[in-house]
């Protein structure tokens, strides 16, 4: 039973308006660089990209990264994560607009600021989520949020973009289950 | 699948699941070998001490260089100072290190089942780094991650290990390893440094060099380990040369795009001529930068397998 | 006189000797046997004991064992050693001459003799040494160790290397009637080996001490012994190669006769890899390939082999808790080869409980002519009791040996020794 839900054309929506958002409080879309943060932040920044090209016509460099060895739970997550390459072209001088599809501890988020650093020395950071669900544990806020839901801390916001999770284009928060 | 393994002993034990694992694993640390800043927080605050019981420089380093790109505290203890010469039990030293708390030891020792016998008692997790002539698991994987690069695949690919079979980890850990991986093994040295029922692991044993590496994908060159043998078992490097040394002659008898590996030190003008081992067909540098990658995966999945 | 006259009802009376094997009544008098029937009827004076489900056998011999006294007292000592085989349901032990210094002489011998006589847990017969120190040049005084009580001659921990000095102690042996016991291993050929060469050595990177390091000895010695017609007897046999040119020497009339271990009748190398290198499981000869193993079970059937024997040897845990190729050789045996050989040789029907007797009881008194081995009336009652079907859990920190390196601990077996009786007295532990 989810209160909090966006279908596929609701999120294709709300993607548009934060790459307006973006290039608003950019002015325009000049020395940006999109960084998806594995996995789904990856689709996020390409469609943010998709988005400012057909509004700027100007393709924005982008970027993966992947936090794993940035993780401050090593020892206590299970099953342990499986590390990927990150592709991050150079960040040197640059507006970084960080992607994620969820924001809720902000632990994430801290990961992903520390691995930004060992890449070199961003102009500006920036962050964008899809969704907003509260219960930060770090003083971290974005600057361009899709939605935010009101949501319990056991709960789960689940995203699904249809490259990562089998054709699916949703975005739905689940009960918590009984393994869990 | 995750890793669940608190100790790297060998390869025989670990299933084509886990090498995949580990391969995949090193691909993605290879590229924080390419940044600018070579170093990632991963094992911040963690202990690792390499306990070497033998003379190494290539595998050591390799290891401290991993350590510290994962942010490891690294701690090394060798042979020749501390007391590991002074007659103290293997077990003991061990128990000393253990009341340090590192997180991981990497060992070298001359005996087989060294690595073992720490990992039964000891609380850390144990990297064999070479035990005698039994294992060298980690040379193994990035024997195998080099070739991945190459030939982009294991199965099906045919390797010839050439050398001084009888007193060599790394073809045994090469041979469990290539096989699981679905690659085919033919092995070749003198009949006198050639363990017994070599074939009953699954290799193909040749009686001469040009029979090995006759169409083959890949050359492994192995090291003939002088110090080992009480009594040379040839009866000189001279006729050793002539009859097993790879020269350029024997590369035209494999495939055109066949590489060539050595585990290193090379005996130059023993087993390998330098016009191969610094030829085109090459790849021995590789390894060593393979090395590194392999052994920070290695590093980072052992250190996530550990109770918190 | 309590212990003196005893009537033993109820048990199960297996005596190759006699060709007997059936439930009897056994009467022991003076500390000898008097009589077995099938119902004796009580007298006045005579101590009855029930014997129902158990199993009564001549007692048990071992004839090859390491008592470490004198000289390595932290190993083991003729009293702790002697309490491992009453534990084990072993009434007698013939124990081998490398202790320190060497039972090469008869004081040594007398000194054994005399310590196993006042702690009185089991008889011991000394094995004196074939040469001098077991340095392998001059023949030791085998005849002064005779009178002292050796039973047979051996430098076992070290093979007779010379040719020349194993003839020789054949043909002086002859005016004795005691054997040459061969610890058969050419020492070349051994070189730095640890374990068995074959798959297994290969697999873990060990060095192969090849089943030819038995063999070329074996077959050295079976030629001499057929040159000197003296008694040849080979120790703790472990490839099919030695057992076939065993086999031949007895079918062609030959005095040879040989033992082998529980270890080498139920372990293979492969042993050593499934342990991840556990030094319990490294001894001389070393665990076989199972071809071997399977030769060897064949000698047991077919008669070839005359004895099986422990080759008990104690080392302590400092001394084995070490890497594999730094521990000596050598593992315990007294207080597991009757189990081990009740659940995993008779009970499977390998053979039968008759042949085991044979093996433990009277082949070794055969082998080194002791007056014991049999139940016959007037015979001393030296006598075994165990319960076939008893279930034991193989307990190290139970045993009363003082070491601990038997690689059978945790193993559950069926089949367990109860007591032993000497000269008609039950042991006490």
């Amino acid at each position: 039973m989810s209160v909090s839900h966006l279908d596929g054309q609701q999120m294709r929506r709300v993607i548009r308006r934060m790459a307006g958002e973006i290039l608003e409080t950019n002015g325009g879309a000049s020395d940006l660089l999109l960084a998806g943060i594995r996995t789904r932040g990856v689709p996020l920044a390409e469609r943010l990209g998709a988005a400012i090209a057909q509004a700027e016509g100007l393709d924005v460099p982008q970027g993966i990264l992947d936090i794993t060895l940035y993780r401050d739970d090593l020892s206590t997550i299970a099953p342990q994560p499986v590390v990927k390459e990150s592709h991050l072209p150079s960040i040197e001088g640059k507006t970084v607009v960080l992607c994620d599809d969820v924001l809720f501890t902000g632990r994430t988020i801290r990961a992903a600021l520390d691995a930004l650093q060992d890449y070199g020395r961003p102009r500006a950071v920036r962050l964008a989520v899809l969704v907003d669900r509260g219960h930060r544990e770090l003083p971290i806020q974005a600057d361009f949020v899709g939605r935010v839901f009101q949501t319990q801390a056991r709960e789960r916001v689940e995203v699904a973009f249809p490259e990562t999770d089998d054709g699916r284009e949703e975005v739905v928060v689940l009960q918590p289950t009984s393994e869990e | 699948m995750a890793w669940s393994r608190k100790d790297l002993l060998g390869i025989a034990e670990l299933s084509a699941e886990e090498i995949h694992l580990i391969l995949d694993t090193a691909e993605s640390f290879r590229e924080v070998s390419e940044r600018p800043i070579k170093k990632v927080p991963t094992l911040r605050g963690r202990t690792v001490i390499n306990l070497f019981f033998e003379p190494s420089t290539r595998t050591r380093s390799s290891f401290e260089i991993a350590e510290k790109r994962l942010s490891a505290d690294s701690l090394n203890f060798s042979s020749s100072t501390s007391a590991l010469t002074k007659g103290e039990s293997l077990l003991d030293t061990a128990m000393n290190l253990q009341a340090m708390a590192p997180d991981l030891i990497v060992i070298r020792h001359g005996h087989p089942g060294a690595p073992h016998m720490l990992a039964r008692r000891l609380k850390a997790g144990v990297i064999n780094a070479g035990d005698g002539a039994h294992e060298h698991p980690t040379q193994a994987l990035l024997d195998a991650f080099t070739i991945r690069r190459h030939k982009g695949t294991l199965q099906g690919i045919e390797v010839a290990i050439v050398g001084d079979i009888e007193h060599s980890r790394v073809v045994r850990s090469n041979i469990h390893l290539l096989l699981k991986m679905g690659a085919k093994v033919r092995v070749a040295g003198p009949f006198t440094l050639m363990p017994a029922a070599l074939e009953t692991l699954g290799v193909e044993v040749c009686s001469s060099l040009e029979e090995a590496v006759t169409g083959v994908d890949v050359v492994m060159m192995l090291r003939v380990q002088l110090e080992r043998q009480a009594r040379l078992r040839v009866p000189s490097v001279k006729e050793y040369f002539r009859l097993f040394g790879l020269t350029k002659r024997h590369l035209s008898l494999a495939k055109d795009d066949v590489i060539v590996m050595h585990p290193g030190p090379m005996n130059r003008g023993m087993e390998i001529s330098s016009e191969v081992a610094d030829g085109p067909y090459s790849v021995i540098l590789d390894q060593v930068e393979s090395g590194v990658a392999v052994r920070m995966a290695i590093l980072y999945l052992l250190s996530g397998a550990r109770e918190p | 006189m309590n212990g003196r006259h005893l009537i033993f009802r109820g048990a199960r009376v297996v005596d190759p000797s006699q060709n007997l094997d059936a439930f009897a009544t056994v009467e022991v008098q003076d500390g000898k046997i008097a009589r077995i029937e099938d119902d004796i009827p009580s007298r006045d004076g005579a101590l009855e004991v029930d014997a129902a489900g158990q199993v009564l056998v001549p007692g048990l011999i071992d004839m090859h064992v390491h008592l470490r006294e004198p000289g390595q007292e932290y190993k083991e000592t003729i009293r702790s050693g002697t309490r491992a085989a009453a534990a084990g349901g072993f009434t007698a032990v013939a124990c081998m001459a490398n202790t320190s210094p060497v039972n090469d002489n008869r004081t040594v011998t007398r000194h054994i003799v005399e310590e196993a006589a006042a702690a009185g847990f089991a008889r011991v017969h000394p094995i004196g040494a074939v040469s001098k120190g077991m340095a392998g040049e001059e023949l030791a005084e085998i005849g002064e160790m005779v009178r002292g009580g050796a039973v047979g001659v051996s430098d076992d921990g070290l093979p007779v290397k010379n040719a020349e000095l194993m003839r020789r102690a054949l043909l002086y042996t002859r005016h004795f009637g005691v054997p040459v016991i061969q610890h058969a291993e050419d020492l070349d050929l051994t070189g730095p080996g640890v374990m068995h060469e074959g798959e297994w050595s290969t697999r873990l990177g060990l060095p192969g001490i090849p089943g030819s390091s038995e063999d070329v000895i074996v077959a050295r010695d079976l030629i001499l012994s057929e040159d000197t017609l003296g008694k040849y007897h080979v120790a703790h046999l472990s490839t099919g190669r030695s057992l076939e040119m065993v086999r031949r020497a007895k079918a062609q009339g030959l005095a040879v006769t040989c033992e082998v271990t529980p270890h080498h009748l139920l372990l293979t190398d492969q042993a050593v890899a499934e342990t991840e290198f556990s030094t319990d499981m490294k001894m001389k000869p070393p665990l076989r390939a199972e071809l071997d193993r399977q030769a060897l079970r064949k000698g047991l059937v077919d008669g070839t082999v005359d004895a099986i024997a422990s080759d008990h040897a104690p080392h302590h845990p400092d001394e084995k808790e070490v890497q594999f190729s730094s521990a000596p050789f050598g593992i315990l045996g007294l207080e597991t080869t009757l189990a081990l050989c009740l659940d995993r040789l008779v009970r499977p029907g390998l053979i039968t409980l008759e042949r085991l007797v044979d093996l433990l009881s009277c082949g070794p008194a055969r082998v080194l002519n002791l007056p014991a081995g049999t139940l016959a009336p007037g015979s001393v009652a030296d006598i075994t009791f165990f319960d076939p079907e008893k279930v034991l859990t193989v307990d190290r920190d139970r045993f009363q040996s003082l070491s601990r390196n038997s690689p059978f601990g945790g193993w559950e077996l069926r089949g367990a020794p109860l007591s032993t009786y000497l000269g008609g007295r039950r042991v006490q532990l």
